[in-house]
């Protein structure tokens, strides 16, 4: 076991786990877009950034991926954290303002407006879905594809791939989510599985109705700028 | 070649080759790394070679063709030694007189170095101002010795550190010299190299250790680390030897960028000559230590300089830095325990043991020891690759070494570091020039790029610049590094055309602060320097820009529309 000190309180914890993890069991709230228990941590959205180390050599980490050590000094809301972790939010919201998912945190965090130029992504690049597929489906169907602001998600030349199953696990996963449904373009490359659920919500009026699991579904009606 | 198989074999052909020596026989010595060839060097070497068949002068003359010397600025330069005469920027009209003067002992006053204040001319290479205030421990082995030619490397010394330390056959002892010699890792972050050896060679893992030599140079403007390869890249592996004697490690990596053809094709020579003479391999010089170097070539990525980045795309992964801890020593290469060095740093080892740790720490200041080499571009007389003792300042580089500033226009600020360092201003070249006063004033070592900006160069361009990089070789893991870079990129490019707002200023700070504070890897932890370090030091520049819509510097009106990039 290893003894480490989250906000002030003295905590035991399992070697090899990480500091989320021990955050969450004891009940100290860590805002997560690219986690998820049965994935392997990443550590892409850096929403889950928490304070380490002490006095002057203090740093932020993101828990998610950053394993326990024996007396790290861990605080998870700290001035540093949540000023850091507004911004982060900002950004979000600057490019990704139709996720519900996003949405929510921000608000839990009193950030109601960014100031950016306003972008509507359909991803952030979070990888559950990679990881999704890749781990739990056992397809690797899709993964990132170049770097920096050309860093995309996709299949090697955007042809469908022959492992993908149409699970539609990368949907489930999916946070920022436009993803989910390419119903009136199903050869596109990412899973389109949508199209295999019957009645498929495009026919239907009302999106309260419809079969499909994500919900609110609103990913298919925003129109892009 | 003969494969050999004791270190008395080695001695022995080391003993013939220096017995073959000529001192006395001159040699034009023709400069043609990357930067020589490319002003010209091939022809000069076409034509030395013409003039001493024609004139039957091979037995007299010898022809050295080297790595690059450092002094770019005047290149196509040559070199006759052992008097040690310096013709600089020579013609091939000028070649053919050259080597008819070395023929009858005569210097070609018209060709000599002029010193560009004085008018004197100079002779020699020791007494030309750019090289007289040098401490040139690596860089003045690169003209002694041709880099496909592993002879030449063994005729100055070379392998002779690794004898020394088969000989005495004490790992720990190597450990201990590396750790009293004070040698920091040159490739920027400065963490000791001795310190670093001893933890891999304290790992129980079982299985492979792998000892990785880190040559994948991207910083814009800096290029220390490819001269080394191309000009001595015997050194490297020599260096490399070592550290796996010292640490036992079973495997080595040479990662070396692909836009490095001529390193690249120089190494697999240096390797294969090594591999030859049983100098890598199995059961090195009969001693039982063995140790195999293969080497990479990485595939355009900057961000593969991390070193998380880097093993991951020598496993053949996409280069994305992961979370430290675990720290490479501990996981590196397919889990395996991994160090990795600068290319600058295997080449200082040989020197370490070969002078001793004493010597070695007496160069230079009390925590930051030894030689560094610098690329100093820009707007500067003297363009080049200088190696300077730790400690110097910055105004002893760009006045004495440097020359000074080109034309009228006053130096107003260096850039360090490379794109994720900072720029430091006039007021500030007193500073000596070591790991934590470059930090302190919001700068960094790096690997030792040093860009010269003059009253031309507009600040927020600069800032610009480097941040357009950035945004394009961000890996894109961490979203805030991947945003926040484009978003910096975005306000920095809107104050830059006139369009910026005051706001916009706060916000860039605001946003600098965190992609610092919550990016994984060292390129996002420094991706805001440009910016920080700017506005620390030229807030009233980016104010301007605001105030007046336009760039005062580059006295050009946003209405004009774009702005060519014009900072480096």
């Amino acid at each position: 076991m290893i003894k480490l000190t989250i906000n002030g309180l003295v905590v035991n914890v399992e070697e090899g786990s990480t500091i989320l993890e021990a955050a969450k069991f004891f009940g100290f709230p860590i805002p997560t877009l690219c986690h998820m228990d049965g994935l392997s941590p990443y550590g892409a959205c850096r929403l889950c950034i928490v304070e380490i180390g002490e006095g002057n050599r203090t740093k932020l980490v993101s828990s998610c991926t950053y394993p326990v050590e024996e007396g790290l000094k861990v605080r998870t809301s700290s001035e540093r954290v949540m000023k850091a972790r507004k911004m982060v939010l900002e950004l979000l919201l600057a490019s990704c303002p139709q996720s519900k998912v996003i949405q929510d945190i921000a608000n839990q965090f009193g950030v109601r407006q960014q100031r950016f130029k306003q972008e509507h992504d359909d991803c952030i690049l979070c990888g559950l879905c990679v990881r999704m597929c890749k781990e739990q489906m056992m397809a690797e169907a899709i993964g990132f594809r170049a770097r920096g602001e050309k860093r995309s998600l996709g299949t090697p030349f955007d042809i469908r791939s022959e492992k993908c199953r149409l699970c539609g696990g990368c949907m489930y996963v999916c946070p920022a989510c436009q993803l989910r449904c390419t119903y009136t373009d199903p050869d596109k490359a990412i899973c389109g599985s949508c199209a295999n659920i019957y009645p498929p919500c495009v026919e239907k009026e009302q999106f309260n109705d419809m079969m499909c699991y994500m919900e609110p579904c609103v990913a298919c009606e925003i129109e892009k700028k | 070649m003969e494969r050999l198989t004791s270190i008395k074999e080695f001695k022995n052909l080391a003993g013939l080759i220096v017995a073959d020596r000529k001192p006395d026989q001159p040699v034009i010595i023709i400069n043609a790394g990357t930067c020589g060839q490319a002003s010209g060097a091939n022809g000069l070497i076409r034509i030395a070679k013409s003039e001493l068949l024609h004139h039957h002068l091979t037995e007299k003359i010898t022809l050295r063709i080297t790595g690059c010397h450092g002094f770019c600025e005047m290149e196509p330069s040559v070199l006759i030694e052992p008097r040690g005469t310096f013709y600089p920027k020579v013609s091939l009209e000028d070649m053919a007189r050259i080597v008819t003067a070395v023929e009858h002992g005569e210097v070609l006053a018209d060709l000599l170095y002029q010193d560009a204040n004085t008018g004197e001319k100079i002779e020699k290479q020791a007494d030309v101002p750019f090289f007289k205030k040098q401490v040139r421990t690596l860089l003045s082995r690169n003209e002694k010795v041709d880099p496909i030619r592993i002879y030449d490397y063994i005729d100055n010394g070379g392998y002779s550190s690794l004898i020394k330390v088969l000989e005495k056959g004490k790992p720990q002892w190597v450990i201990s010299e590396i750790k009293d010699s004070g040698l920091r890792g040159r490739g920027g972050a400065g963490f000791p190299a001795g310190i670093k050896w001893e933890l891999l060679a304290k790992q129980s893992t079982e299985g492979d250790r792998f000892l990785v030599c880190n040559a994948d140079e991207g910083d814009p403007g800096a290029y220390m680390d490819r001269s080394l390869l191309e000009g001595n890249p015997h050194s490297i592996i020599e260096g490399m030897l070592i550290g796996a004697y010292a640490t036992g490690a079973t495997k080595g990596v040479i990662y070396v960028r692909a836009e490095y053809p001529l390193a690249i094709k120089h190494l697999i020579i240096a390797l294969r000559q090594a591999r030859e003479l049983g100098l890598i391999g199995e059961n090195i010089l009969g001693t039982g230590f063995s140790f195999d170097i293969e080497y990479v070539k990485g595939a355009g990525a900057f961000v593969c300089g991390e070193e998380t980045a880097l093993m991951r795309s020598i496993e053949g992964k996409m280069g994305e830095p992961r979370q430290r801890p675990p720290y490479p020593v501990q996981k590196g290469i397919n889990n395996q325990p991994t160090l990795i060095n600068n290319v600058e740093t295997w080449a200082n080892i040989p020197v370490i043991i070969n002078k001793g740790a004493k010597a070695f720490a007496n160069i230079g200041t009390k925590n930051n020891t030894g030689t560094k080499i610098f690329s100093l571009v820009g707007k500067i007389r003297n363009t080049g690759l200088v190696e300077v003792p730790m400690g110097i300042t910055i105004n002893e580089i760009i006045n004495d070494i440097g020359g000074g500033p080109v034309g009228k226009f006053a130096i107003k600020a260096i850039q360090t570091g490379g794109p994720s360092g900072g720029c430091i201003p006039a007021e500030l070249f007193n500073l000596p020039i070591e790991y934590e006063s470059l930090t302190k004033v919001g700068s960094m070592m790096g690997s030792g790029g040093m860009i010269v900006m003059d009253e031309r160069t507009c600040m927020v361009d600069v800032a610009k610049y480097f941040m357009g990089f950035l945004k394009d070789e961000s890996c894109g893991k961490c979203f805030t590094c991947r945003k926040g870079t484009q978003r910096m990129w975005e306000i920095l490019d809107d104050i830059a055309l006139g369009r910026g707002t005051i706001e916009q200023l706060d916000l860039l700070e605001e946003l600098a602060l965190a992609v610092k504070d919550t990016t994984m890897c060292g390129l996002g932890q420094s991706a805001a320097n440009p910016v920080l370090s700017t506005l620390r030091y030229f807030r009233g520049e980016y104010e301007r820009h605001i105030a007046e819509k336009k760039c005062a510097v580059c006295a050009r009106s946003a209405k004009k529309g774009k702005i060519a990039q014009t900072a480096v």
